[in-house]
């Protein structure tokens, strides 16, 4: 039984794995507690598991555990909260950017990685830069302007 | 034996797992439980509501929210009857034991139905409030008058508090259906676009899907898929998982799983282990889908419309009439859940608690029931937001076969299906093919309509979609087929006087079936919408100016028009003359749908750009003008038009299921793609607000004309008219070459 040391959120944590292949993912969820990064395909395709890895928007679902370690992982829980949402948290609330909201969290972690290498991106780029994120319930046109609403008010 | 109670009380757990605390406006309530025991029959009003010492209110609530803005409108509904603000009220909502059984959530009828029978039974509340406050207060009930849950004197001389009057006692009457619902000059909440209170968690991560919840001592599971249709277990060989500690096989005749403590090693067991199994039955070629329902046989024949004078059908009478006649196909497509269907039960010798994102607890109450073999009220199904689905997905089969599981391992479980699960296995909305055939004479009048449609028929009566579990595990369930009213929309929605319309309803369907959005109606209204088009343009006149004709419905007008307006309709004929050195083809198109004849009206327009050498659509902007009654939330009214619009442009423009000859080969999102950001068109609205009418129903309508504006549309641009759909480019772009 190996031991991984994960920066996650800030804090370094340990997990014990027997296998050096396990993805991100389910450390997160399960080890860890974060459940708002979700499950969606394991194959990278949908974007439901979308986290932060040293800034970069990385797909945890095919990330193995072990090539993060030393980097700085931010899961959504790691943005805000319901009472302190992040500035892009705060626009997906303004815009109402959701229905099942199954996707959601991928489609915020996205944002933020577009948000920090370009603070102000045209509607288009907020297009391209969600293209890795499927959504079922077609909250499309409300998540690109909560993007933009976010850019617009400075939240990186 | 325990007491109810004590039985029902395991649901407390949830509480714990949750670490709920503020996050109570979501679809679970801290404490929930100690509503147990409350009356759950539709007819009382203590079914559905309770008022609290402080004045604040639960409401029990049969219909769920499936993302879909319920979960603030009902809100909206009983603060409005009972003059108490909606943040106020906690909602319980798909809890067998502690809510009503409303029916499913289903068929656009969550506020429709399920808003107005608690709607009456907030005004029976307020009825008996009222009559309660003037006999404390000694006034006339006429001089009364109700506020933010205190009922006061009409000169505020006096007042007592609704919380003083009934906190946490029962009602204990029936719904008075006679009880006065307040006049819609008065509407505080109704109307109004408040916030849906399950968005900050959502955005936040902290919500709880079925996905997240953790039980103590919950193993995860995941199913071992036969790998063709109808293949049966022959061998197992538990030895091929030795290498990975914790995890064992559980089987049960040919359904077979793998369980474990830790999630990821039931994924990398069912990825393991090695089990022989029998060739498959066998599914028919998909090649020859829509020849073989044409072919038949035929079930029976159903008449949707049957009028006036149909000889011209077999008689068109000669040199003064042209016939007109177009066969239009609808693929065989998946919910497409984001997120792959999920359910977790505890199942113990004489009591069952099973949560799932079901949108019918009650319906699989019973399913469950009867293969626990318990009697019904010791198994409690618990709703929990799952992943949109838009009808029943893999999620009842994922919960059936968690209680399987449990009940063969006497812990709690949880499965989790993969991507390749649920893009295979979960129920697909069938396939539909329908011939149109239009008799047209000298003037241009459309002597006869002609409908054929060619449908799998349900099974009268079904308790539930069969289940995959069972049939593996030999356990009994009642075989046959569920669809949702697919016959609806067959026959056009204007004035012509000879009309046939027929259903020829075939006995299968080559895959498992269930209700997807707006079952039918989508591919019914692309043939009706799209056929009337085409006999504009054989009679040379402009699609508006075609339906405006021959539209009655005074409302249906108004939303034909609004739509037309706001879309800067150019009036001429389709489709517009092509510019042969164009690259790209642009035009416009409209489409119109009377939901179920009876309901919402919706008119959809629509433009689009064609790319010559690709095929490639881009739907640049869509107008949908809609008149859905009373309009509770119209932001959320809204959101569900987009979701509509959305949903339906990406199952028109590029979905369809792929199978062979032993399973469904589209089981990703590369096989079977979805519609992505960056083809989402600008969307604008027109919607008609009637605060004196019924509300209709909001979440299906708008996707009905959706592929008959967008395949409207391309004829205009390129003078091709798209069939079949999924309008891919491959498809397209052969169609504009003539083949």
């Amino acid at each position: 039984m190996a031991k991984l040391a994960l920066r996650v959120n800030g804090a370094v944590r340990e997990i014990e794995s027997d296998d050096p292949d396990v993805p991100l993912l389910y450390l997160l969820r399960n080890d860890l507690g974060l459940s708002g990064t979700k499950f969606g395909c394991g194959l990278a395709q949908c974007g439901a598991c979308t986290v932060l890895v040293d800034g970069r928007a990385v797909r945890s679902c095919n990330a193995p555990a072990r090539a993060v370690v030393g980097q700085d992982v931010v899961t959504i829980e790691g943005l805000g909260s319901d009472d302190r949402p992040d500035p892009v948290q705060s626009a997906f609330i303004a815009e109402q950017a959701a229905q099942c909201g199954y996707c959601t969290a991928g489609m915020v972690m996205t944002a933020r990685a577009l948000l920090a290498h370009t603070p102000r991106p045209s509607e288009q780029q907020v297009r391209e830069a969600l293209a890795g994120n499927l959504c079922r319930c077609g909250s499309h046109a409300r998540v690109i302007r909560a993007v933009l609403r976010a850019a617009a008010q400075g939240g990186r | 034996m325990l007491s109810r109670r004590a039985f029902l009380a395991t649901g407390g757990l949830l509480v714990v797992a949750f670490r709920l605390g503020r996050r109570a406006m979501a679809q679970s309530v801290p404490n929930a439980d100690r509503f147990l025991g409350k009356p759950l029959a539709p007819d009382v009003v203590d079914s559905y509501l309770a008022v609290h010492a402080d004045g604040s209110v639960t409401i029990f609530v049969g219909k769920v929210d499936i993302g879909t803005g319920g979960r603030i409108a009902m809100r909206q509904i009983v603060g409005e009857e009972l003059d108490v603000p909606p943040e106020r009220i906690a909602m319980i909502e798909g809890d067998t034991a502690l809510t009503p059984n409303q029916g499913a959530t289903a068929g656009s009828y969550g506020i429709a139905r399920g808003g107005a029978q608690i709607r009456q039974a907030a005004a029976t509340a307020r009825q008996v409030l009222v009559t309660q406050a003037a006999r404390r207060l000694g006034k006339p009930a006429g001089d009364l008058e109700v506020a933010d849950g205190v009922v006061r004197t009409k000169d505020a001389s006096a007042s007592v508090s609704y919380g003083d009057l009934v906190g946490d006692r029962a009602f204990g009457v029936k719904v008075d259906p006679k009880a006065p619902l307040k006049s819609h000059e008065h509407f505080r909440f109704i109307g109004k676009s408040l916030r849906r209170p399950d968005i900050p968690s959502k955005v936040t991560g902290l919500h709880r899907y079925v996905h997240d919840l953790v039980l103590p001592g919950m193993l995860h599971a995941r199913v071992i898929r036969p790998p063709a249709h109808g293949a049966t277990l022959v061998n197992v060989d538990e030895t091929s998982i030795g290498s990975i500690a914790g995890a064992r096989v559980v089987r049960i005749q040919s359904f077979l799983a793998v369980v474990a403590e830790r999630e990821w090693d039931a994924v990398r067991a069912a990825r393991t282990l090695q089990a022989t199994w029998t060739p498959g039955t066998g599914l028919p070629d998909a090649a020859t889908l829509f020849d073989s329902m044409r072919a038949g046989p035929v079930v029976r024949d159903q008449e949707i419309a049957k009028k006036g004078d149909l000889s011209a059908l077999s008689a068109p009478p000669p040199g003064i009439t042209r016939t007109l006649t177009a066969q239009y196909r609808w693929p065989i497509q998946t919910h497409g859940s984001i997120g792959p269907s999920c359910g977790v039960a505890h199942v113990r010798a004489d009591r069952a608690t099973i949560w799932s994102s079901s949108q019918n607890t009650h319906g699989f109450q019973a399913t469950a029931a009867r293969f626990l073999g318990l009697e019904k009220d010791r198994v409690r199904v618990i709703y929990m937001d799952g992943s949109g689905s838009y009808g029943p997905n893999g999620e009842d089969d994922a919960a059936a076969e968690a209680a399987l599981l449990s009940k063969a391992l006497g812990r709690p479980v949880r499965v989790q299906w993969s991507r390749q699960e649920e893009h295979g296995l979960d129920p697909k909305g069938p396939a539909q093919l329908l011939e149109l055939r239009a008799v047209v004479d000298a003037e241009n009048e459309v002597m006869v309509w002609e409908t054929q449609a060619w449908l799998p028929i349900a099974t009268a009566n079904l308790p539930n979609i069969p289940l995959l579990s069972l049939d593996a595990a030999g356990l009994p369930q009642t075989p046959g087929r569920s669809t949702g009213l697919i016959y609806q929309n067959i026959d056009p929605p204007y004035t012509m006087p000879n009309v046939n319309a027929v259903v020829h309803w075939i006995p299968d369907a080559p895959l498992r079936t269930s209700a997807i959005r707006a079952p039918g109606k989508i591919a019914n209204t692309f043939a009706v919408e799209s056929f009337v088009d085409e006999i504009a343009a054989l009679t040379r006149v402009d699609p508006v100016e075609f339906r405006l004709r021959r539209l009655s419905n005074p409302r249906g007008v108004e939303v034909l028009k609004r739509a037309v307006a706001r879309l800067g309709w150019q009036p001429r004929p389709s489709p517009r003359a092509v510019d042969p050195s164009a690259a790209v083809l642009t035009g416009r198109g409209i489409a119109y749908v009377h939901y179920k004849h009876d309901e919402t009206l919706v008119a959809m327009g629509m433009e689009v750009a064609v790319e010559r050498t690709t095929g490639r659509i881009r739907v640049t902007r869509v107008v949908c003008a809609q008149d859905c009654g009373l309009m509770i939330n119209p932001d959320n009214v809204q959101a569900q038009l987009e979701g509509n619009i959305i949903q339906t442009l990406s199952r028109a423009l590029h979905e369809e299921v792929v199978y062979d000859r032993d399973r469904v080969t589209t089981v990703d999102w590369a096989s079977y793609p979805i519609l992505k950001f960056p083809e989402v068109p600008a969307l604008e609205f027109e919607l008609i607000q009637r605060l004196d009418q019924p509300a209709l129903g909001v979440g299906e309508a708008a996707s009905a004309p959706v592929a008959a504006a967008l395949g409207n549309a391309v004829f205009d641009a390129t003078g091709v008219r798209l069939r079949t759909v999924p309008f891919r480019a491959e498809r397209v772009k052969a169609a504009l070459a003539g083949n």
